[in-house]
């Protein structure tokens, strides 16, 4: 955040906002944003792994082979892209969802509030009266935006992949049924939305990070290492009391939207911890930010 | 981060709040509050959901199992959890071996054949979906993390499909009931046939009671044997009381602790499935295996109901009901190589089981929570859900 993005802030000529000043707050929020350096570096970043994964699948099924020499191994929908370029895009959101996407998210959720802190804009941003429970319902909207928005970056990237290396038509559900490409290409969809509402934890995790210090870079270090160990918990069986509060365990739940019928138990626990985490961290978030001290 | 000394002014200022330590603490019980809410719903609503037993006309078991033969669901759908702790040691490949009933022929190396996949269901948690629509459409389903397994009988096909390795596996030759007998037991009725069998004399049947399982009001039935050298606990199946299905089934070993199966659907309905759940065409790039000559087919098709050795020649069952102890000669003088002239492996195996002797000879009991099996050193295997002692005094008996 520079003090150059201040300009496009509306002035405050009132005390009393109108509703259309948040919206103004939001949309000026996430233009700095998406106009970050570091943000485009991300989505590229994400914008590539289905690239890479369809460019390899591509050449090592040029012979007829089947994936992996048919064992099963790798992310989940690996060895049917070769039906159907649409399963590019659910191999790429499995293999992007437990640390590419949480650790992009991880670094605009940690930035969030410690960035502008760090930067000295802060208080500039509070001088608005826009509040600053409005000004941490901004940033955290902006963070969801964001989860949608890397979301919908593997998306479609693997989509176009997908369709140019692969061939498209009817598609294999997992349970071995047929859906029409016009109805496998809804459930990519709806897929896509549920990785992003998957994001929604670890974004509120982020945020509350955020509150607690003035270093950007030490709220994205807490939060991207928060996203590791609790990744590594989820994978020790001996613990396995705790995992299902974890808020990535049901992570790859989106791959039960492939069934038919889709199996929606995990999916619906999934959400339901996602909003548990976002309620938890988001409200701890604003206590710790509308009681703090902002000195910078 | 620059530190302005000024600021606090300027912050106390613009805050909307009286700054007091104490309202500032009070704003972390929200967060606080939201961990309890959570918490507690976690942990009430169960209890609340469950509405206590329903309220249905008394039966005895007698008819209650009438109910159960005369039970004709020939439509249906649903999810069924299976838990299974045999509390074998892991060993791969003698746990296939075992549950399959021994029956397996070579390994064919294709991940969809139905023998290899659904023997799975040995060991841990499982969620299956179950779907029929008559006696010539069935599907049963292994929901796998991000992949699944589907074995599909339409008509005269028979397709296993398994979308984590997108292999496939077809056959033709088996006919409807054969190849349903093929397959390892899975749903609570087929644990709930095996269990109705061996319903005889040495038996006490009773009616525990009702349950809700699934959504759907059941009768209890409650399975003890009364000979006192099976190490099978007992056996509750769950019957609903509208259609006789039964659709929990636990069997708890007389040792105590977990359940050793524990199969029950928590959701079905009765409505025809959709007709596509039954198509199956196998999808473009996937590799495709055929079955063998039906020739091959009788090893492959043990019937489950002749327990665990059904598939091997010259078994005998010494005893009844509950303590029946099979019996089969391997042939292999010496047995298990479990002495020293078996070096390491032999070793293992042995340190695997308790030696015991008697009239029979000398042997190696082998132990689960629920299955004993001895094997004697003059080759000899003696099997059965019975106590070490009534193992030992069965072989003594045989001898």
């Amino acid at each position: 955040m520079s003090r150059a993005d201040l300009r496009s802030r509306p002035p405050a000529a009132t005390r009393r906002p109108s509703p259309l000043w948040a919206l103004g707050l939001l949309h000026s929020e996430l233009v700095t944003t998406v106009r970050r350096w570091r943000t485009l570096a991300l989505l590229g970043v994400l914008a590539a792994v289905p690239v890479l994964v369809g460019i390899a699948v591509r050449i090592e099924t040029r012979d007829g082979a089947p994936v992996g020499g048919g064992s099963g191994e790798g992310p989940a929908f690996i060895t049917q892209i070769t039906n159907n370029g649409l399963f590019l895009v659910f191999t790429a959101l499995a293999a992007t969802l437990p640390f590419f996407l949480p650790m992009a998210v991880g670094v605009i959720a940690g930035d969030a509030i410690a960035g502008e802190a760090g930067a000295g804009t802060l208080r500039y941003l509070l001088v608005a009266p826009a509040g600053r429970t409005r000004l941490l319902l901004t940033k955290y909207a902006t963070v969801m935006a964001f989860c949608l928005l890397a979301t919908l970056v593997v998306t479609v990237s693997a989509l176009i992949v997908g369709a140019l290396l692969f061939p498209l038509g009817e598609l294999t559900t997992i349970s071995g049924t047929r859906v029409s490409f016009a109805e496998g290409l809804g459930r990519a969809l709806l897929i896509a939305l549920v990785v992003a509402a998957s994001l929604v934890g670890v974004a509120a995790l982020g945020l509350f990070v955020s509150t607690l210090t003035n270093s950007g870079i030490a709220a994205m270090a807490t939060t991207v290492g928060l996203l590791i160990t609790v990744q590594i918990v989820d994978q020790i069986p001996q613990l396995h009391v705790v995992q299902p509060y974890l808020f990535p365990h049901y992570w790859l739940s989106f791959a039960d939207l492939m069934r038919d019928p889709v199996y929606w138990d995990d999916l619906i626990r999934n959400l339901g911890l996602q909003a548990l985490y976002a309620g938890v961290f988001g409200s701890a978030a604003w206590a710790r930010f509308t009681a703090k001290d902002i000195s910078a | 981060m620059a530190p302005y000394e000024s600021d606090d002014a300027v912050g106390a200022a613009r805050d909307e709040e009286p700054r007091s330590g104490r309202r500032k603490a009070a704003r972390y019980a929200v967060p606080v509050a939201v961990v309890g809410v959570a918490a507690a719903t976690i942990g009430l609503v169960p209890a609340l959901a469950d509405s206590g037993d329903p309220d249905l006309p008394k039966i005895s078991a007698q008819q209650l199992i009438e109910k159960m033969a005369k039970s004709d669901v020939q439509q249906l759908s649903g999810t069924v959890k299976i838990s299974t702790d045999l509390g074998l040691p892991d060993l791969g490949g003698l746990e296939d071996g075992l549950v399959s009933g021994a029956g397996r022929g070579p390994d064919d190396g294709s991940s969809a054949d139905p023998q290899a996949k659904l023997t799975e269901l040995a060991s841990g948690t499982h969620t299956l979906r179950v779907a029929a629509d008559g006696p010539d459409r069935q599907k049963l389903s292994l929901l796998e993390s991000g992949a699944e397994y589907s074995l599909i009988h339409d008509g005269k096909d028979v397709w296993g499909y398994d979308s984590k390795s997108n292999e496939v596996y077809h056959s033709t030759a088996a006919g409807s009931g054969k190849q349903r007998e093929a397959e390892p037991p899975a749903t609570p009725k087929d644990f709930a046939d095996e269990a109705l069998k061996a319903v005889d004399d040495t038996t006490s049947v009773t009616v525990d009671g009702t349950a809700q399982v699934a959504g759907r009001d059941a009768y209890k039935l409650l399975i003890q044997p009364r000979q006192s050298g099976s190490t099978v606990g007992a056996i509750s199946i769950a019957v609903d009381a509208k259609t006789g299905l039964p659709l929990k089934f636990t069997l708890t070993p007389k040792s105590g602790g977990a359940a050793v199966v524990d199969a029950g659907f928590t959701q079905v309905s009765f409505a025809r499935p959709a007709a596509s759940t039954f198509d199956f065409t196998p999808p473009k790039g996937a590799k495709v295996t055929e079955e063998k000559d039906a020739a091959e087919a009788p090893g492959h098709a043990p019937k489950h109901g002749e327990g665990f050795a059904g598939g091997l020649k010259g078994m005998n069952v010494l005893g009844e009901g509950w303590t029946s102890v099979a019996t089969f000669d391997t042939g292999a003088k010496g047995g298990l190589p479990t002495g020293s002239e078996g070096g390491d492996l032999g070793g293992f195996l042995g340190s695997l089981g308790d030696q015991v002797s008697g009239k029979f000879g000398k042997g190696t009991v082998f132990s689960t929570r629920l299955v004993n099996a001895l094997i004697t050193d003059d080759g000899k295997v003696y099997a059965g859900a019975v106590t070490k002692d009534a193992l030992v005094k069965a072989a003594d008996a045989g001898k």
